[in-house]
């Protein structure tokens, strides 16, 4: 099997333990940094935090580079403009994040553990997602 | 504001960021892409030849993560509080504008931030701005 499968697992294995560590995979603990204005929990602030600060060096090492350690091409987002659609996007995940405390990543690592409600939230995902690529579509023909 | 010192966990918060942050990292130097949760699974929904295969295996690596959790003890709190209407509307909202605004707490959030994206900054920005105040109005001025 080709490396960069088995680099794709590990980096999405990784990804998981670290969202179970961190507490972000408890959606009361998401809720509780969200909620400013009652008891809160700083500790998410931190956690990106401590995610930005590896990010940062290792994005730091791949400027300039065409290819990854595994030569797969570097495809990062070419896209520089604000648009309405990123900002209207952003601004409506927060709706959705704030109203359960799930964010993707977390609801597939609650997934996984076995929660029903955790099942339920990526079922309504999954259906907002293929939602999105119909309405795609139906643009691209119009 | 009153801080929680009690909820509060700098510690596990620290490391477990860094273990993203180092999971993030392995995945744009060894596969050259953004790991990028939402986009991820949603190219999951326009399959492309040769673009599906990686994408299983990154969500099979999250999915399964608390398998291999389970093997060291029993599993962190998972305290979900949204009643099954709350969370089918949560999910549905938050598939259809991740997918709109190209990202999630993990693609803009960490990997975009990390490379100094302006439009990642401008998306986290927004969803944090968005979630607090969504959860103030749910908590403090609806009580639900």
């Amino acid at each position: 099997m080709n490396k960069h499968f088995i680099s794709a697992f590990i980096s999405g294995l990784v990804f998981g333990l670290g969202l179970l560590v961190s507490g972000m995979a408890n959606p009361d603990k998401v809720l509780s940094f969200l909620d400013l204005a009652g008891a809160w929990d700083p500790s998410l602030a931190l956690v990106m935090a401590g995610a930005i600060a590896v990010g940062l060096v290792a994005f730091a090492a791949i400027k300039g580079r065409t290819h990854s350690l595994l030569g797969e091409p570097l495809r990062l987002p070419a896209k520089k403009d604000l648009d309405l659609r990123l900002i209207m996007g952003s601004l409506g995940f927060g709706v959705g994040w704030g109203l359960a405390g799930f964010c993707p990543g977390p609801a597939l690592v609650a997934l996984g553990a076995g929660a029903p409600k955790a099942a339920v939230f990526v079922a309504a995902m999954l259906a907002g997602m293929a939602i999105y690529e119909l309405l795609e579509k139906t643009r691209a023909r119009a | 504001m009153t801080i929680d010192w009690i909820a509060f966990t700098p510690w596990t918060a620290l490391a477990g960021g860094a273990l993203i942050g180092l999971a993030a990292a392995a995945f744009v130097l060894l596969n050259g892409r953004i790991a990028g949760i939402s986009g991820i699974v949603g190219g999951l929904l326009s399959p492309q030849k040769g673009d599906i295969l990686w994408r299983i295996l990154f969500v099979a690596g999250i999915v399964l993560a608390p398998l291999l959790w389970l093997l060291s003890g029993p599993l962190p709190d998972m305290q979900i509080d949204a009643s099954y209407p709350m969370l089918i509307v949560a999910g549905l909202i938050v598939g259809i504008s991740t997918r709109y605004g190209s990202g999630c707490t993990s693609g803009h959030g960490v990997c975009g931030i990390s490379r100094l994206s302006p439009r990642s900054i401008v998306a986290t920005l927004a969803f944090m701005f968005t979630g607090f105040v969504t959860v103030y109005i749910m908590r403090h001025l609806l009580g639900i």
